[in-house]
């Protein structure tokens, strides 16, 4: 466990898998990393503003995730991106909800 | 001694009540290619009865008992499992390079695959390996239209064997049952059991090469009719398991992938069965398979070439009840690449906050 942030650590999330043989990921080279976790901001902001919610990078280890109205949470990685984003926000992060596609139907051809 | 692999990969055997899974296990133990096997018997009942009829006590066999391997029991299997692996290093055992865990009838077969990702030591030591369904051809389909537990071992299984194929009245009740299983999890290989097959290695051969090939037939996975179920008294389940692929021939943005796949496993993962594909992601020349079942996805693997020659991806998902075409639409919302190269990005001046 984290002593700073309580999260219990190293739970490996798929979308940030152990470079091991065979196994796709963007987590070896440290440039590489750092990239992969920009987009992963960006993107998941693009999402997240529909909550009116935004994520930013902590110290290249884990994610903030913050409201407008400033209640924030520590997560380590995606996997607990949107169960956070539900009990801050207190609504429900469906990606199949209609309204939220047409949004982002919106920004990605706008 | 027997070399050790990195991950003992642990196989799962379900089924549902009287379907056929312990004659199954009996006779594939009987198989020499199975000798540097674990097992682990589990069982819904006060006494335990399976680990008799199998034959083989030793300390490599395992009976969990009283209580259902997916729930009641479930700390008890990561015990067992840490058990067996610090037995295996200190040479207490004989060397095993696999496990294999039948389940109870009525087990939900996803939390076994969990607790193996989840247990922080297991996780290091194990992988999850196929799941192996058993369906008795003469029940079968009365059992998968009625019970829900029977449908999900089917929908998760990486192969089917239909038991007691021999005991059926006709081809076709056979065909009809075949066709049921074809609709809900079109690419699990389906194997009718006789005397002397499937062999162990049909079934728990390399599952991970197995994995990674299985989208190369191009055609019969698709169904997009979901089946309306009924229970036992005629009243219509809520239940529609029905399968449908996504096909893309754009390259897919693997960040937009990632922050939509969690989302929708995070609302939806307990009626995303499975989710499997090969996908091409924009910046990769090779493809990237993708393995997922409910809220568990294996680590993302990269193939050494396109099936068929052909650069596009294919996302197979079984789900329970979700809309297909809402979730393409999702799909082609959150995913595709050139979607967010239109956005302006911030990568140089990512928001670090140094709170």
């Amino acid at each position: 466990m984290c002593s700073l942030c309580g999260v219990i650590g190293g739970n490996e999330h798929w979308t940030d898998a152990v470079a091991r043989p065979g196994v796709f990921t963007r987590n070896v080279e440290r440039l590489d990393r750092r990239r992969e976790r920009a987009r992963r901001v960006s993107a998941a902001n693009s999402v997240l503003s529909a909550f009116g919610m935004s994520l930013s990078d902590w110290q290249g280890s884990a994610f903030v995730l913050a409201t407008r109205t400033g209640k924030s949470e520590m997560i380590e990685d995606l996997g607990h991106l949107w169960p956070a984003a539900e009990r801050l926000s207190g609504r429900l992060c469906d990606p199949l909800d209609p309204q939220l596609i047409a949004r982002m139907e919106e920004t990605d051809h706008g | 001694m027997a070399e050790m692999p990195a991950f003992t990969p642990v196989h799962l055997l379900t089924g549902f009540l009287g379907s056929g899974k312990t004659t199954l296990l009996k006779r594939l133990l009987a198989d020499p290619a199975l000798a540097d096997t674990a097992v682990l018997i589990n069982e819904f009942g006060e006494i335990g009865l399976d680990h008799h009829l199998v034959e083989r006590i030793d300390d490599t066999m395992v009976l969990l008992q009283s209580g259902c391997v997916c729930c009641t029991v479930r700390g008890e299997l990561a015990d067992a499992l840490r058990d067996l692996h610090s037995k295996r290093d200190r040479g207490l055992v004989p060397s095993f390079t696999r496990v294999i865990i039948e389940s109870t009838g009525l087990a939900d077969p996803f939390p076994v695959l969990s607790t193996l990702k989840s247990d922080p030591v297991l996780r290091h030591h194990f992988r999850a390996g196929t799941v192996v369904t058993t369906v008795d051809a003469v029940n079968g389909l009365a059992q998968l239209d009625t019970y829900v537990e029977s449908t999900r071992q089917a929908a998760i299984a990486d192969r089917i064997v239909i038991t007691k194929a021999d005991l059926c009245k006709g081809d076709a009740g056979l065909t009809r049952l075949l066709s049921r299983l074809t609709e809900f999890n079109p690419d699990a290989r389906r194997i009718i059991a006789g005397s002397n097959s499937p062999d162990a290695d049909a079934l728990f051969g390399d599952d991970a090469a197995q994995r990674a090939t299985k989208l190369q037939s191009p055609s019969g996975f698709y169904c997009d009719t979901p089946t309306l179920r009924v229970t036992a008294e005629g009243v219509a389940l809520h239940t529609a398991i029905s399968s449908f692929v996504i096909t893309v021939d754009r390259p897919i943005d693997w960040t937009g992938f990632g922050i939509w796949l969690t989302m929708l496993l995070n609302r939806h993962g307990e009626r995303v069965l499975r989710v499997k594909g090969i996908l091409d992601l924009a910046g990769e020349d090779r493809p990237v398979a993708v393995h997922g079942v409910q809220h568990l996805v294996h680590p993302p693997v990269h193939l050494d070439a396109w099936p068929s020659g052909e650069r596009i991806s294919r996302l197979v998902f079984i789900v329970d009840g979700l809309d297909a075409n809402l979730l393409k639409r999702s799909f082609n919302a959150f995913a595709l690449a050139g979607n967010s190269d239109a956005r302006p990005q911030p990568e140089a001046a990512a928001q670090i906050r140094n709170a």
